[in-house]
């Protein structure tokens, strides 16, 4: 809400710095957002330019009552330790003995309804330029007076009023719940569908306004108006609350009326625009006319505050007596009680229904700056510094030690980019996603590392290497899925330029070895098995599924030739992922003592057929090698020259050692011995000597 | 054959001609070696007569023992040399090393990881929760219920019925209160959405919450913590202002400011006293326990540290962003 501050300081008589006003208001809990010079350009009539200074408060929803510049000025007045007492408004003697009839159908909702005839105003008077400017100020458009005058009102005393065109209105007005199927033609031109939970301000021909939001076309004033029929209710928040997001309209009235109005002054407004009105454009006013369900409005009921409970939540020592005073400031009736105060709120305040709502009150009336920093006495607590659970960062910080970067990227991403991943998966959707690519929740990393490395390789950046931890989302039975997952994509040059050469691409082994790592420090680095098997955004032939006891927890392979033309990419990308939940399950370390003995090597070349993935070679050399075997590794694959067609050449090389003694040449060559059998057996393996 | 003066003299000039270490062992060879010259004059003293044999053989072991010494100086300057010759191979230190160069941590994971950190000291654990959540959890329980006008203060991201993207990280409240009870202290890093985007908006965002309910928290202890916090987090002693403000679930409310360098108040996050709505929400007695809870947007706090002037490049990944935070 903006207001002028001369506004302000006329309803306080005195003047006001504009600084000092508004950090002591922000202070006291009113924001205020913005101190700026009034654009004085907004004189339309061509009279002199008046400067101004306007304040533009950011209002908490709780604050209802100083959505006016009356509530403001109250709050200005208490923080300086003077109570504002109620303003004068002199009630306006009736000339005419017009009324028209209200009735109150829904009382819980609106228990309290003013209205007033005004006859024969000149329409074709404009508002004067003092109110204009305040309005304009204040952000609103000077349009006629009877508008002019009800919206200076809202903005001054808090109270939004509506002026129909009295010939416009058919029998008598009755403020009810609206019935399904009814509609509305509203002030915007926009038509609303009601609903049963819907206040309306209806005639007898129906419903005529959205009470409290918006009145509707049919009974606005107009140019031609000359007798109106104002209006200035209570309409209780739970009845407003809700509504106007249902209809996209959060007008000046909702925002009050949504809030809580003053439930006891609708007759003070009326009486204020009727003195403004007849100033502006004359008029012959009828008598006041307030409907009541007194049993039906607002009853602020006695709140207990404790002085030891205020003391002990704020960490003071106020005494009674500062407490009371403060009370008084804020008009809040206070009764003494034994361990302290039966307090009774103020009828303009809706937010004050709790001790803890009063202990507010008086924090901030006292100035949370003035509230001493306490240490906390806490007893002492041992955290839990777990192993078993390999961190995030740790994973973190091992990617980046090896040349990736992280990257966020949001939880939603594009459908179709989505789809090209995850072809066929059940996405989890947004209903109201800000935009198409960012329409569904991810099934999976990929789509927003594709696009980070396209961003960056898309700005001279050919070699990315990126990383992200984060969730992904699957629809299961029993609704959202949620995991933590680790993925990865590398693209470009294996290493950086270097001095000695330019370095190849990198390719699947280079980001397995990455992949390896991460697994290493959780101690899983022999329980996964990276088994070959398709993926849709992987190439056949080069992606592998990690397992971990018959689960899949991961893929790693080379992005399909697909998406590698979608990207716009001529070399290949390397991609991963892992779901952190199982793979990162980590195994404590159990030391077992080395070997202190010699260990012995013996190398073997074993010619097997092209198809007989490593993977097996090494466990038929394991399991032949026995206990004997430290460990067994590929020094090189050879194919071609003296190797038949079909098949390849892969050499082993054994590292034997026993724990208890040194390993004779004549046991080494037992073992080898019995390897190759077992190679040739099992493997169809031929040995080259 | 020659006389023992003429060998030594013969074998001197041999060491002082071997140019390297080879040529050296080959003299030791030729002179003292099993079928050496030198050796040779031992084997043939049994010839001589018994009266000449002492004295002839103390010259030889005399000439022998000059050739030993004689090698022996010449190895070690050979081998000195040898060092220099080596050593006279310098490579440039001033060329660039080999091998991958180490990435970066996105800015939001190092704020993060500070914050987790500085909290844990003083006795937070870490706790997290779903991104999507439940009505019930996101607001009714932290007092927010349907129609608020506080709904309005967060734009919300709407899944199915009944389900929405978390609006804050302060539904973990509710959840970890309702697993563990009071006492508690936690602090909750995690992703946060909101359906704004603009400036100073990202659908995404980075939020801690933290809460401590214990017997006896009050608002002096909450601002206590905060000002340990900010002053531990820039690492410098910061101006703060606690200014009354509303969340449904804290009463009474503040939001804190920080002073920049420039003088200017930013504000940095919101806070306050639980709720007791909260409270009896986790079957936890407001009148046995009181409680503060904060929430801070990370990447706010990265902005600050190190002045980040736009929002949305925490989002862009882009490289040149992200290495400048290894």
């Amino acid at each position: 809400m903006r207001i002028d501050i001369e506004w302000l300081g006329e309803m306080l008589q005195r003047d006001l710095d504009p600084e000092q006003i508004a950090e002591q208001l922000t202070l006291g809990g009113l924001e205020v957002e913005s101190v700026r010079l009034a654009d004085t350009d907004t004189d339309t009539e061509g009279a002199p330019a008046v400067d101004g200074v306007i304040l533009d408060f950011d209002i908490t929803p709780n604050r209802g009552d100083c959505f006016s510049v009356l509530g403001i000025a109250r709050e200005v007045s208490a923080l300086n330790g003077a109570r504002m007492e109620p303003m004068e408004v002199p009630q306006v003697p009736a000339t005419v003995k017009d009324t028209f009839p209200v009735t109150l159908a829904a009382p819980e909702a609106c228990p309290r309804f003013a209205g007033r005839v005004i006859r024969n105003i000149r329409p074709e008077c404009h508002s004067p330029e003092w109110l204009r400017l305040r309005l304009e100020r204040a952000g609103l458009r000077a349009l006629h007076p009877v508008v002019d005058v009800t919206n200076y009102v809202m903005l001054e005393l808090g109270q939004p009023l509506h002026g129909y065109d009295l010939h416009a209105l058919s029998g008598g007005i009755s403020v009810r719940f609206a019935e399904d199927g009814e509609a509305l033609t509203l002030l915007d031109g926009s038509r609303v569908d009601l609903q049963s939970d819907v206040l309306v301000i209806a005639d007898d021909s129906g419903a005529i306004g959205l009470a409290g939001i918006m009145g509707g076309q049919g009974t606005a004033v107009s140019e031609s108006t000359r007798d109106v029929f104002l209006e200035s209710a209570f309409f209780s928040p739970d009845s407003i609350a809700g509504r106007p997001r249902r209809f996209g309209l959060h007008t000046d009235a909702s925002l009050r009326f949504e809030r809580g109005v003053d439930p006891v002054h609708q007759g003070r407004a009326i009486e204020r625009a009727t003195e403004l009105l007849l100033d502006i454009a004359g008029g012959e006013p009828g008598p006041l006319v307030e409907e009541v369900a007194a049993k039906e409005l607002p009853q602020r009921k006695p709140v207990s505050l404790r002085l030891k409970r205020l003391n002990t939540m704020l960490g003071t020592g106020l005494e009674p007596g500062e407490v009371e005073a403060q009370l008084g400031l804020l008009h809040i009736a206070a009764t003494r009680e034994k361990s302290g105060w039966s307090v009774v709120p103020p009828d303009f305040r809706f937010d004050l229904e709790i001790e803890e709502d009063l202990v507010e009150e008086i924090g901030r009336m006292t100035g949370y700056d003035n509230i001493p920093v306490v240490a906390e006495q806490s007893p002492r607590h041992v955290g839990l510094a777990t192993e078993t659970v390999l961190s995030e960062e740790r994973i973190a910080d091992t990617l980046c030690s090896r040349g990736y970067s992280e990257v966020v990227t949001y939880g939603f991403v594009d459908r179709e980019l989505a789809d090209a991943v995850n072809p066929g998966a059940d996405h989890v959707s947004l209903k109201n996603p800000l935009s198409q690519e960012m329409g569904v929740m991810r099934h999976s990393l990929w789509p927003g590392l594709l696009l980070a490395a396209q961003h960056n390789r898309s700005r001279q950046q050919p070699r990315v290497r990126l990383f992200e931890i984060g969730t992904q989302f699957v629809r299961g039975a029993g609704g959202v899925r949620e995991s933590r997952v680790l993925a990865g994509l590398a693209i470009g040059a294996y290493q950086p330029e270097h001095w000695e050469g330019g370095a190849r691409d990198v390719d699947f082994f280079d980001v397995k070895a990455d992949v390896e790592a991460v697994l290493a420090l959780a101690g899983r680095g022999g329980d996964i098995e990276f088994q070959p098997a398709d993926h849709p955004a992987l190439a056949d032939g080069q992606s592998a599924r990690l397992t971990l006891a018959d689960d899949a927890v991961g893929w790693l392979g080379a992005l399909h030739p697909r998406l590698q033309g979608r990207m716009g990419w001529k070399r290949p990308a390397i991609l991963f992922a892992m779901q952190l939940d199982r793979s990162a399950r980590a195994r404590v370390p159990r030391y077992r003592e080395y070997s202190k003995f010699p260990s012995l090597r013996r190398d073997i070349a074993a010619v097997v057929d092209d198809g007989v993935p490593a993977h097996r070679l090494l466990q038929c050399v394991r399991s032949a090698a026995g206990d004997a075997l430290h460990d067994v590794t590929i020094f090189d694959i050879y194919r071609g020259k003296g190797i038949d067609s079909g098949r390849k050449s892969v050499a082993l090389g054994l590292i034997l050692q026993d724990r208890s003694r040194t390993l004779t040449d004549a046991e080494a060559d037992r073992i080898v011995a019995s390897t190759t059998r077992q190679l040739e057996h099992e493997l169809k393996a031929t040995i080259r000597e | 054959m020659a006389s023992p003066a003429g060998l030594l003299e013969q074998a001197q000039a041999a060491v002082q001609a071997a140019g390297d270490l080879a040529a050296l062992d080959a003299v030791r060879v030729r002179y003292l070696g099993r079928k050496g010259l030198i050796t040779a004059e031992l084997k043939g003293l049994g010839r001589l007569p018994v009266e000449e044999r002492a004295s002839a053989g103390r010259e030889i072991n005399r000439v022998k023992q000059a050739v030993i010494d004689g090698i022996a100086t010449r190895r070690e300057r050979l081998e000195a040399a040898k060092i220099q010759a080596e050593l006279a191979n310098r490579v440039d230190v001033t060329l660039p090393g080999r091998g991958q160069p180490v990435g970066a941590l996105h800015p939001v994971s190092r704020t993060g990881r500070r914050i987790v950190d500085i909290f844990g000291a003083a006795g937070f654990g870490v706790r997290s929760g779903p991104e999507v959540e439940d009505d019930f959890h996101n607001f009714t329980a932290l007092n927010i219920p349907e129609n608020h006008p506080a709904r309005a203060m967060h734009d919300t991201f709407y899944l199915d019925t009944g389900h929405v993207l978390r609006t804050h990280t302060s539904p973990v409240q509710i959840r970890a209160m309702r697993s563990e009870g009071a006492p508690i202290r936690i602090i909750v890093p995690g992703r946060v959405y909101r359906r704004d985007y603009d400036l100073t908006h990202t659908p995404m965002f980075t939020q801690v919450e933290g809460l401590a309910v214990d017997r006896g928290i009050s608002f002096a202890n909450l601002k206590s913590v905060l000002y340990e916090f900010v002053s531990s987090f820039f690492e410098r002693d910061v101006e703060l202002r606690f200014r009354p403000s509303y969340f449904p679930f804290t009463e009474p409310s503040a939001e804190v400011d920080i002073r920049s360098e420039s003088g200017k108040w930013l504000e940095i996050l919101g806070c306050g006293m639980v709720h007791p709505n909260v409270l009896r929400h986790v079957d936890v007695d407001p009148d046995e326990f009181t409680g503060y809870a904060f929430g801070m947007g990370v990447e706010r706090l990265a902005m600050l540290r190190y002045g980040v002037g736009d929002l949305r490049r925490f989002f862009e990944n882009d490289l040149r962003f992200i290495e400048q935070f290894r």
